[in-house]
């Protein structure tokens, strides 16, 4: 059976490449920071040698639109390209190319479907920076094969807190169950309290620094009960608008293990949102 | 209430680096086209297979059509769609970095929670 080699659980912060590459006047005054710590988190994913990534994202209104929004997407293709016009232009992100693990795919896919998660799919996706920013921060030669696993955390209405829960549980079995002597690492991205669009956006901090320690909190010890009794579908909309995405979070602390602690734990508060970043290894090897 | 269709503005504009630049130059002409032309176009369908029920109400096609991203916030537009067009046509005239952004916060500072609902 498949090895989960890493479980890592990030924020994805678009401007990451953009900040780490800039030099002189413009490099900003946190680049060095940021990049350090971002350099001794990519070392927990390199140290557990992964030959495959399932990647948890979202889709930010790219190739998915409210004409035909699924809840919970993976992908099954060959290959993905990655990035859109409007990520170069506000971000700089470069178009990028990953191979996918159409195998795993199809074992999530029949097995998810299987437990109670009727899954929509796609064999013709392009991945946004949701899944490219953790590839560029965390394995940035970007040559592993993956498997996008794709959330919504964006378009009212959205699943329960719960169910990002139990399919994150419902991964890690699958990915368990697989037939194969491959390494897994499965890596989500989501964020803390963030705002877009609204009055408490791009502020010095992010919107809630008060949500933001106890949601590090939650995830670094994976207290599910604790976050499943403060979180709900209109409580998130409190800490800022954007904050469904804490939902992707949640999803990772089923891939963990309740109560499992993260092996790894990090953040670094920037203007307008608090980074975080954690890893656990389910089979002791990276520790 | 049409929500959907101002964000099926938003989105089919922010995705068209060209529709980008005439949404900032020409707002008005911009939405009568595209209200007339591409606003009952299914995005995975043929032209011919077009839907025939979708219209602006006065005030979303006048929110639209003034850049009045205030307005649109109000009328419940999805936000991350808001914020990233109008970053797309208006970031460029500010010397400061974020400075568009900031003021796009400072003219929505009269809200609290909860916001108008974004749901479509």
């Amino acid at each position: 059976m498949a090895t989960i080699a890493a479980v890592i659980a990030s924020t994805h912060h678009p401007f990451y490449l953009r900040a780490s590459t800039a030099t002189g006047e413009d490099r900003p005054p946190f680049a060095d920071e940021w990049v350090a710590k971002i350099e001794a988190f990519r070392e927990t994913l390199t140290r557990a040698r992964p030959d495959v990534l399932v990647m948890v994202g979202s889709d930010h209104f790219h190739q998915l639109w409210l004409d035909n929004m699924p809840q919970f997407l993976i992908g099954k293709a060959p290959f993905y390209d990655a990035n859109y016009y409007n990520e170069e232009r506000e971000f700089g992100l470069p178009r990028m190319g990953l191979r996918g693990d159409e195998e795993l795919s199809a074992h999530l896919l029949r097995g998810g479907i299987d437990a109670g998660f009727d899954l929509a799919f796609s064999n013709e996706l392009r991945v946004d920076h949701s899944i490219t920013c953790p590839i560029i921060t965390l394995r940035p030669q970007a040559d592993l094969p993956i498997v996008p696993v794709y959330t919504n955390i964006f378009a009212p209405p959205m699943p329960q807190p719960k169910r990002f829960v139990e399919l994150g549980r419902t991964i890690r079995a699958l990915v368990e169950a697989w037939p194969s002597d491959k390494r897994v690492a499965i890596i989500g991205t989501g964020h803390l309290s963030l705002e877009l669009g609204g009055p408490r956006q791009f502020g010095p901090h992010g919107p809630d620094p008060e949500f933001d320690r106890r949601a590090v909190e939650w995830i670094a010890s994976s207290d599910l009960k604790s976050a499943l009794a403060e979180v709900s579908l209109d409580s998130l909309w409190l800490p800022g608008n954007a904050t469904h995405g804490f939902m992707d979070f949640m999803l990772m602390m089923g891939v963990a293990g309740e109560n499992v602690r993260a092996d790894y734990t990090d953040s670094l508060d920037l203007f307008h949102t608090m980074e975080a970043y954690f890893t656990w290894y389910p089979e002791g090897a990276g520790r | 209430m049409s929500k959907y269709l101002i964000d099926k503005f938003l989105y089919t504009v922010d995705r068209d680096p060209e529709l980008v630049e005439r949404y900032r130059e020409d707002p008005r002409g911009t939405v009568d086209w595209w209200e007339s032309e591409r606003a009952n176009v299914i995005l995975n369908c043929p032209a011919a297979e077009r839907s025939t029920w979708l219209e602006f109400t006065d005030a979303e096609r006048d929110a639209l059509g003034a850049h009045d991203y205030v307005a649109l916030f109000e009328l419940g537009a999805h936000t991350f769609l808001l914020l990233t067009l109008f970053i797309a046509m208006f970031e460029r005239d500010y010397a400061e970095p974020l400075a568009f952004q900031r003021e796009f916060a400072a003219r929505l500072g009269h809200w609290k929670v909860p916001y108008p609902d974004i749901s479509t």
